[in-house]
């Protein structure tokens, strides 16, 4: 029966490098990556992958051998009496542990790029000085929908109210786009958006962007990135948010800047009308 | 109380106040016994096992086919929503699932049953140390499985936040929340009362001989966990209580400024909802390692005995099982990557995790170690302990990932995370505690569980978990988020359903096979054939005792010649050397030191 049990261990390997090798073939895989960034988060998990992969199919396989290989039934061999290896012992921990070393030296850049180098703070680095840059939106996650404010540029206004070159802006005191669960992104532009939260945790993720950041009540965090190809993508919420949880999904567009423009000016339009229409009809 | 034999009259005198009258009450229920308070641990851990798969079963349910039906079940329990599982209740199911099977299944069976029937058996001790405070240990788990039952039928149902309960979701819940606080209250009091007992037997309770570095595995991996148990413990009792006092007295520890949960401000605020987690997660990472490192101890020892030779590295083993748990103080922040915590000190919570996995490889490398060059016996709890190992391994590299923080990014909040916990915790932990039973039933009982259908219980077991749970590696890799009530409305997930109908089924069939294994045991106390005192042919002390042992456990104190792993040892004829056996030559060799 040795032989036997021997073989149920050896499908852990073979089953389990099967089913890497054949999921994506049936396009149960990464999704398509649209973002700068992406690329090396994707080398990193194939590198891990490759790395873990080897280590798995080499001490699975070991252990399906030594299975095999010394199986009390029909020996009579003395056991090897050992109490260990000091030799085997140092081995087996400098190797791993230089190379836990190497994994964890060479992921840090990435890191740094998509968690801890805010383009917001300008070219000097620092943020809360003169040359930072404005965030293109306000991402506020609430029970169970992603609220967006976006500021509207005031050329955008202009047009989208049909005002002429005397227009005094300080007079429309709107200047914010708001839209729920649309996410307009423009495409090859550095995105700076402003995380925040109305109630409890949510979680901002975009799987083909490689984002993920929670939101939490209280705090307002940045998130940045790069979208490099057009196209329209999930935004999930990744965070146990409440029952509604599962339908707190929005929409990514990723279009060209001109395309962003026309429609943050059409959307600006129907805000300013419904608005418009909201008032009369209160009297004011 | 048959079996006592000479030798514990003195125990008998001292103990004479707890019931050798026979009565009822003190011998099984209210016992000061530790082998009797440990098997009542695994009948209780095993029923709430039990309670605890069913409701995996729901989850899977959902997952597989959302908002369908559940066949004669589902007019049971969901005849408000037509026999479907309601969103809320999903939330329940995985909430649930989650606290049942940590803190009423997973400790509790390790320290609970495992480590009062084995510490004092093991060292040669006739009871632990505060007998009482044993007694104890065991009956304050019983608010908390009654706080934890009656928090399904109060008004807005039981604890729905996850089994992390995040604030501020968590101050939101009706009254489920504050049962489940209370509930785990009295599951940290019981641990905390068992761990204080652990390490004050292990120290002071020792048989004469049984240096420290003559312990066996289970006994140092019982001996670190309590440790980690009495250290993190306060900090996740003191944050219930904070939890507590947020959502009944008005204080704000975890509300932050200008907050209002339904349109109501709940409090003035001032508070870090990040705090909570960070709290938790301070005593709930090291807890993840009290759910493994008493399995891997009794791994070691199972693993051993069938390879009929000595554990490989004992000291190793020893050094690593401290490693890790020193480390595992100092990793917490690897659940919060993605948490808003300052990404600085994610980095260095990141090269902290990833050392934590040098402990585990050189375990892993030790036990094959001990396999190689032996006279391997495939009985039914060595195929269980060696798929430990081999899943292990799983569940081990699957870890690197997550600790990448770039690839954490991605991976965070889906199966991914998952399938790794279930590696390490069911397919890891559960099958070492499955070959635990095994092994020591015949201790515990007196009598053999079948071999034969011990193995037909493994091999299902062992190849449905694997079709349930290695590919939710699969689903990860998609980014398929966890928690989801009904995840195929998203474009990137709607092709995942088939995949996960076949998990589900998986699973369906992974929780039947465990019928098999609950006749066995059932049919076994009363009708398996008797086992000697040591049926396996094993050194440890244990097995001087008589099966089941009697009250004050030996007949005759023991005395400790060596270490615990003496297979195959030229010194003898037999291939095992019990610790007890004194040395050839007619003893006047003085005892021999530590062979390692």
């Amino acid at each position: 029966m040795g032989r036997f049990w021997s073989l149920v261990f050896l499908l852990v390997p073979v089953l389990g490098v099967a089913c890497f090798a054949f999921a994506p073939m049936y396009k149960i895989w990464l999704p398509k990556d649209i973002s700068q960034h992406g690329p090396v988060i994707d080398h990193l998990f194939y590198f891990i992958l490759w790395l873990t992969g080897v280590v798995f199919v080499i001490t699975e396989v070991a252990l399906f051998w030594f299975m095999w290989r010394y199986d009390s039934h029909g020996r009579s061999n003395p056991v090897k009496f050992t109490h260990g290896s000091h030799t085997l012992e140092i081995v087996w921990t400098i190797v791993p542990a230089a190379v836990l070393l190497f994994i964890a030296i060479y992921q840090m850049n990435a890191w740094a790029e998509s968690k801890m180098r805010n383009p917001a703070a300008g070219p000097d680095g620092i943020l809360g000085t003169a040359d930072d840059i404005p965030a293109l939106l306000e991402v506020t996650a609430r029970q169970f929908e992603w609220r967006l404010r976006y500021p509207v540029p005031e050329e955008i206004r202009k047009q989208a109210l049909g005002k002429d070159s005397q227009w005094d802006s300080t007079k429309d005191p709107i200047k914010d786009l708001f839209v729920v669960n649309e996410l307009h992104l423009p495409v090859n532009e550095e995105i700076i958006l402003d995380l925040k939260s109305a109630d409890v945790l949510h979680s901002f993720f975009l799987p083909n962007a490689r984002v993920k950041q929670d939101a939490v009540p209280g705090m307002k965090i940045p998130v940045w990135f790069r979208a490099t190809d057009t196209g329209s993508y999930d935004l999930v919420c990744a965070e146990l948010c409440g029952w509604g949880h599962y339908k707190m999904k929005g929409r990514l567009t990723v279009e060209s800047r001109e395309d962003f423009n026309k429609w943050l000016e059409e959307r600006f339009r129907e805000q300013m009308a419904t608005q418009d229409t909201a008032s009369t009809a209160k009297g004011e | 109380m048959s079996s006592i034999t000479v030798g514990s009259h003195a125990h008998d005198d001292a103990h004479a106040a707890h019931g050798h009258a026979g009565s009822f009450l003190s011998t099984y229920v209210f016992s000061k016994d530790h082998k009797v308070i440990g098997i009542q641990f695994l009948f209780s851990t095993l029923i709430w096992f039990f309670i605890g798969g069913l409701l995996a079963l729901g989850i899977r349910w959902q997952v597989a086919w959302p908002w369908a039906d559940m066949p004669v079940i589902g007019k049971m329990l969901f005849s408000g929503e037509g026999g479907q599982i309601s969103p809320e209740f999903y939330t329940v199911l995985f909430t649930m699932h989650a606290t049942v099977m940590i803190f009423f299944v997973i400790i509790p069976i390790l320290a609970g049953a495992f480590g009062n029937f084995l510490i004092p058996l093991m060292i040669g001790a006739e009871d632990m140390a505060f007998p009482t405070l044993n007694m104890l240990s065991y009956w304050f788990m019983w608010p908390a499985f009654i706080a934890m039952t009656a928090s399904f039928f109060v008004e807005g149902g039981a604890a729905k936040a996850g089994w992390t309960s995040y604030p501020p979701l968590s101050l939101t819940d009706l009254n489920g929340q504050t049962l489940w606080l209370i509930g785990l209250t009295f599951v940290g009091v019981s641990s905390m009362m068992g761990s204080v007992n652990y390490l004050t037997t292990i120290i002071q309770m020792r048989a004469p001989g049984m240096t420290m570095f003559r312990l066996p595995m289970t006994i140092w991996a019982m001996f670190i966990t309590a440790i980690l148990q009495a250290f993190a413990l306060p900090v996740l009792t003191a944050a219930g209580f904070m939890q507590l006092m947020d959502r009944t007295l008005g204080t704000g520890f975890f509300i932050p400024d200008g907050w209002a949960a339904n349109n109501a401000p709940l409090a003035s605020g001032g508070g870090q909802p990040l705090l909570w987690q960070h709290l938790f997660w301070f005593y709930s990472h090291p807890a993840v390692y009290i759910m493994i490192l008493p399995a891997m101890g009794m791994v070691s020892d199972i693993i051993a005995c069938f390879s009929r030779k000595p554990l490989f590295g004992y000291k190793p083993m020893v050094y690593s099982i401290a490693g890790i748990a020193g480390l595992g103080f100092i990793v917490w922040g690897h659940h919060m990557f993605m948490s808003g915590m300052n990404p600085a000190l994610g980095m260095t919570f990141m090269v902290s995790t990833m050392m934590i996995a040098l402990p585990s490889a050189i375990k892993t490398f030790n036990w094959l170690g001990t396999v190689w060059g032996g006279n391997i016996r495939f009985t039914t709890p060595m195929l269980f302990a060696l798929s430990f190992v081999s899943m292990f391994i799983i569940g081990g590299l699957s870890g690197i990932f997550m600790a990448a923080t770039p690839v954490d990014i991605f991976i965070h909040d889906t199966y991914f995370i998952v399938a790794h916990f279930h590696y390490v915790l069911f397919a890891g932990t559960a099958m070492g505690v499955f070959g635990a039973i095994y092994f020591w039933f015949p201790k515990m009982f007196g009598r053999m569980m079948n071999d034969s259908w011990g193995k037909v219980h493994f091999l299902l077991t062992f190849l449905l978990l694997n079709g349930t749970f290695f590919t939710m590696h699969i689903l990860g890799v998609v980014g398929f988020p966890r928690r989801l009530a009904d995840p195929y409305h998203y474009q990137t997930f709607h092709h995942l359903q088939p995949l996960n109908a076949f998990m589900t089924i998986c699973a369906i069939g992974m929780v039947g096979a465990q019928f098999i294994f609950v006749a066995n045991f059932i049919f076994s106390i009363f009708m398996g054939p008797r086992a000697g005192r040591n049926p396996w042919h094993c050194n440890g002390l244990e097995w001087q005792a008589p099966s089941p042992p009697g009250h004050g456990n030996f007949d005759v104190q023991p005395v400790v010649y060596r270490g615990p792993y003496e297979y195959g040892s030229p010194e003898v004829t037999t291939d095992y050397y019990p610790q007890t056996q004194p040395p050839a030559e007619g003893g006047d060799k003085p005892p021999t030191p530590p062979a390692h």
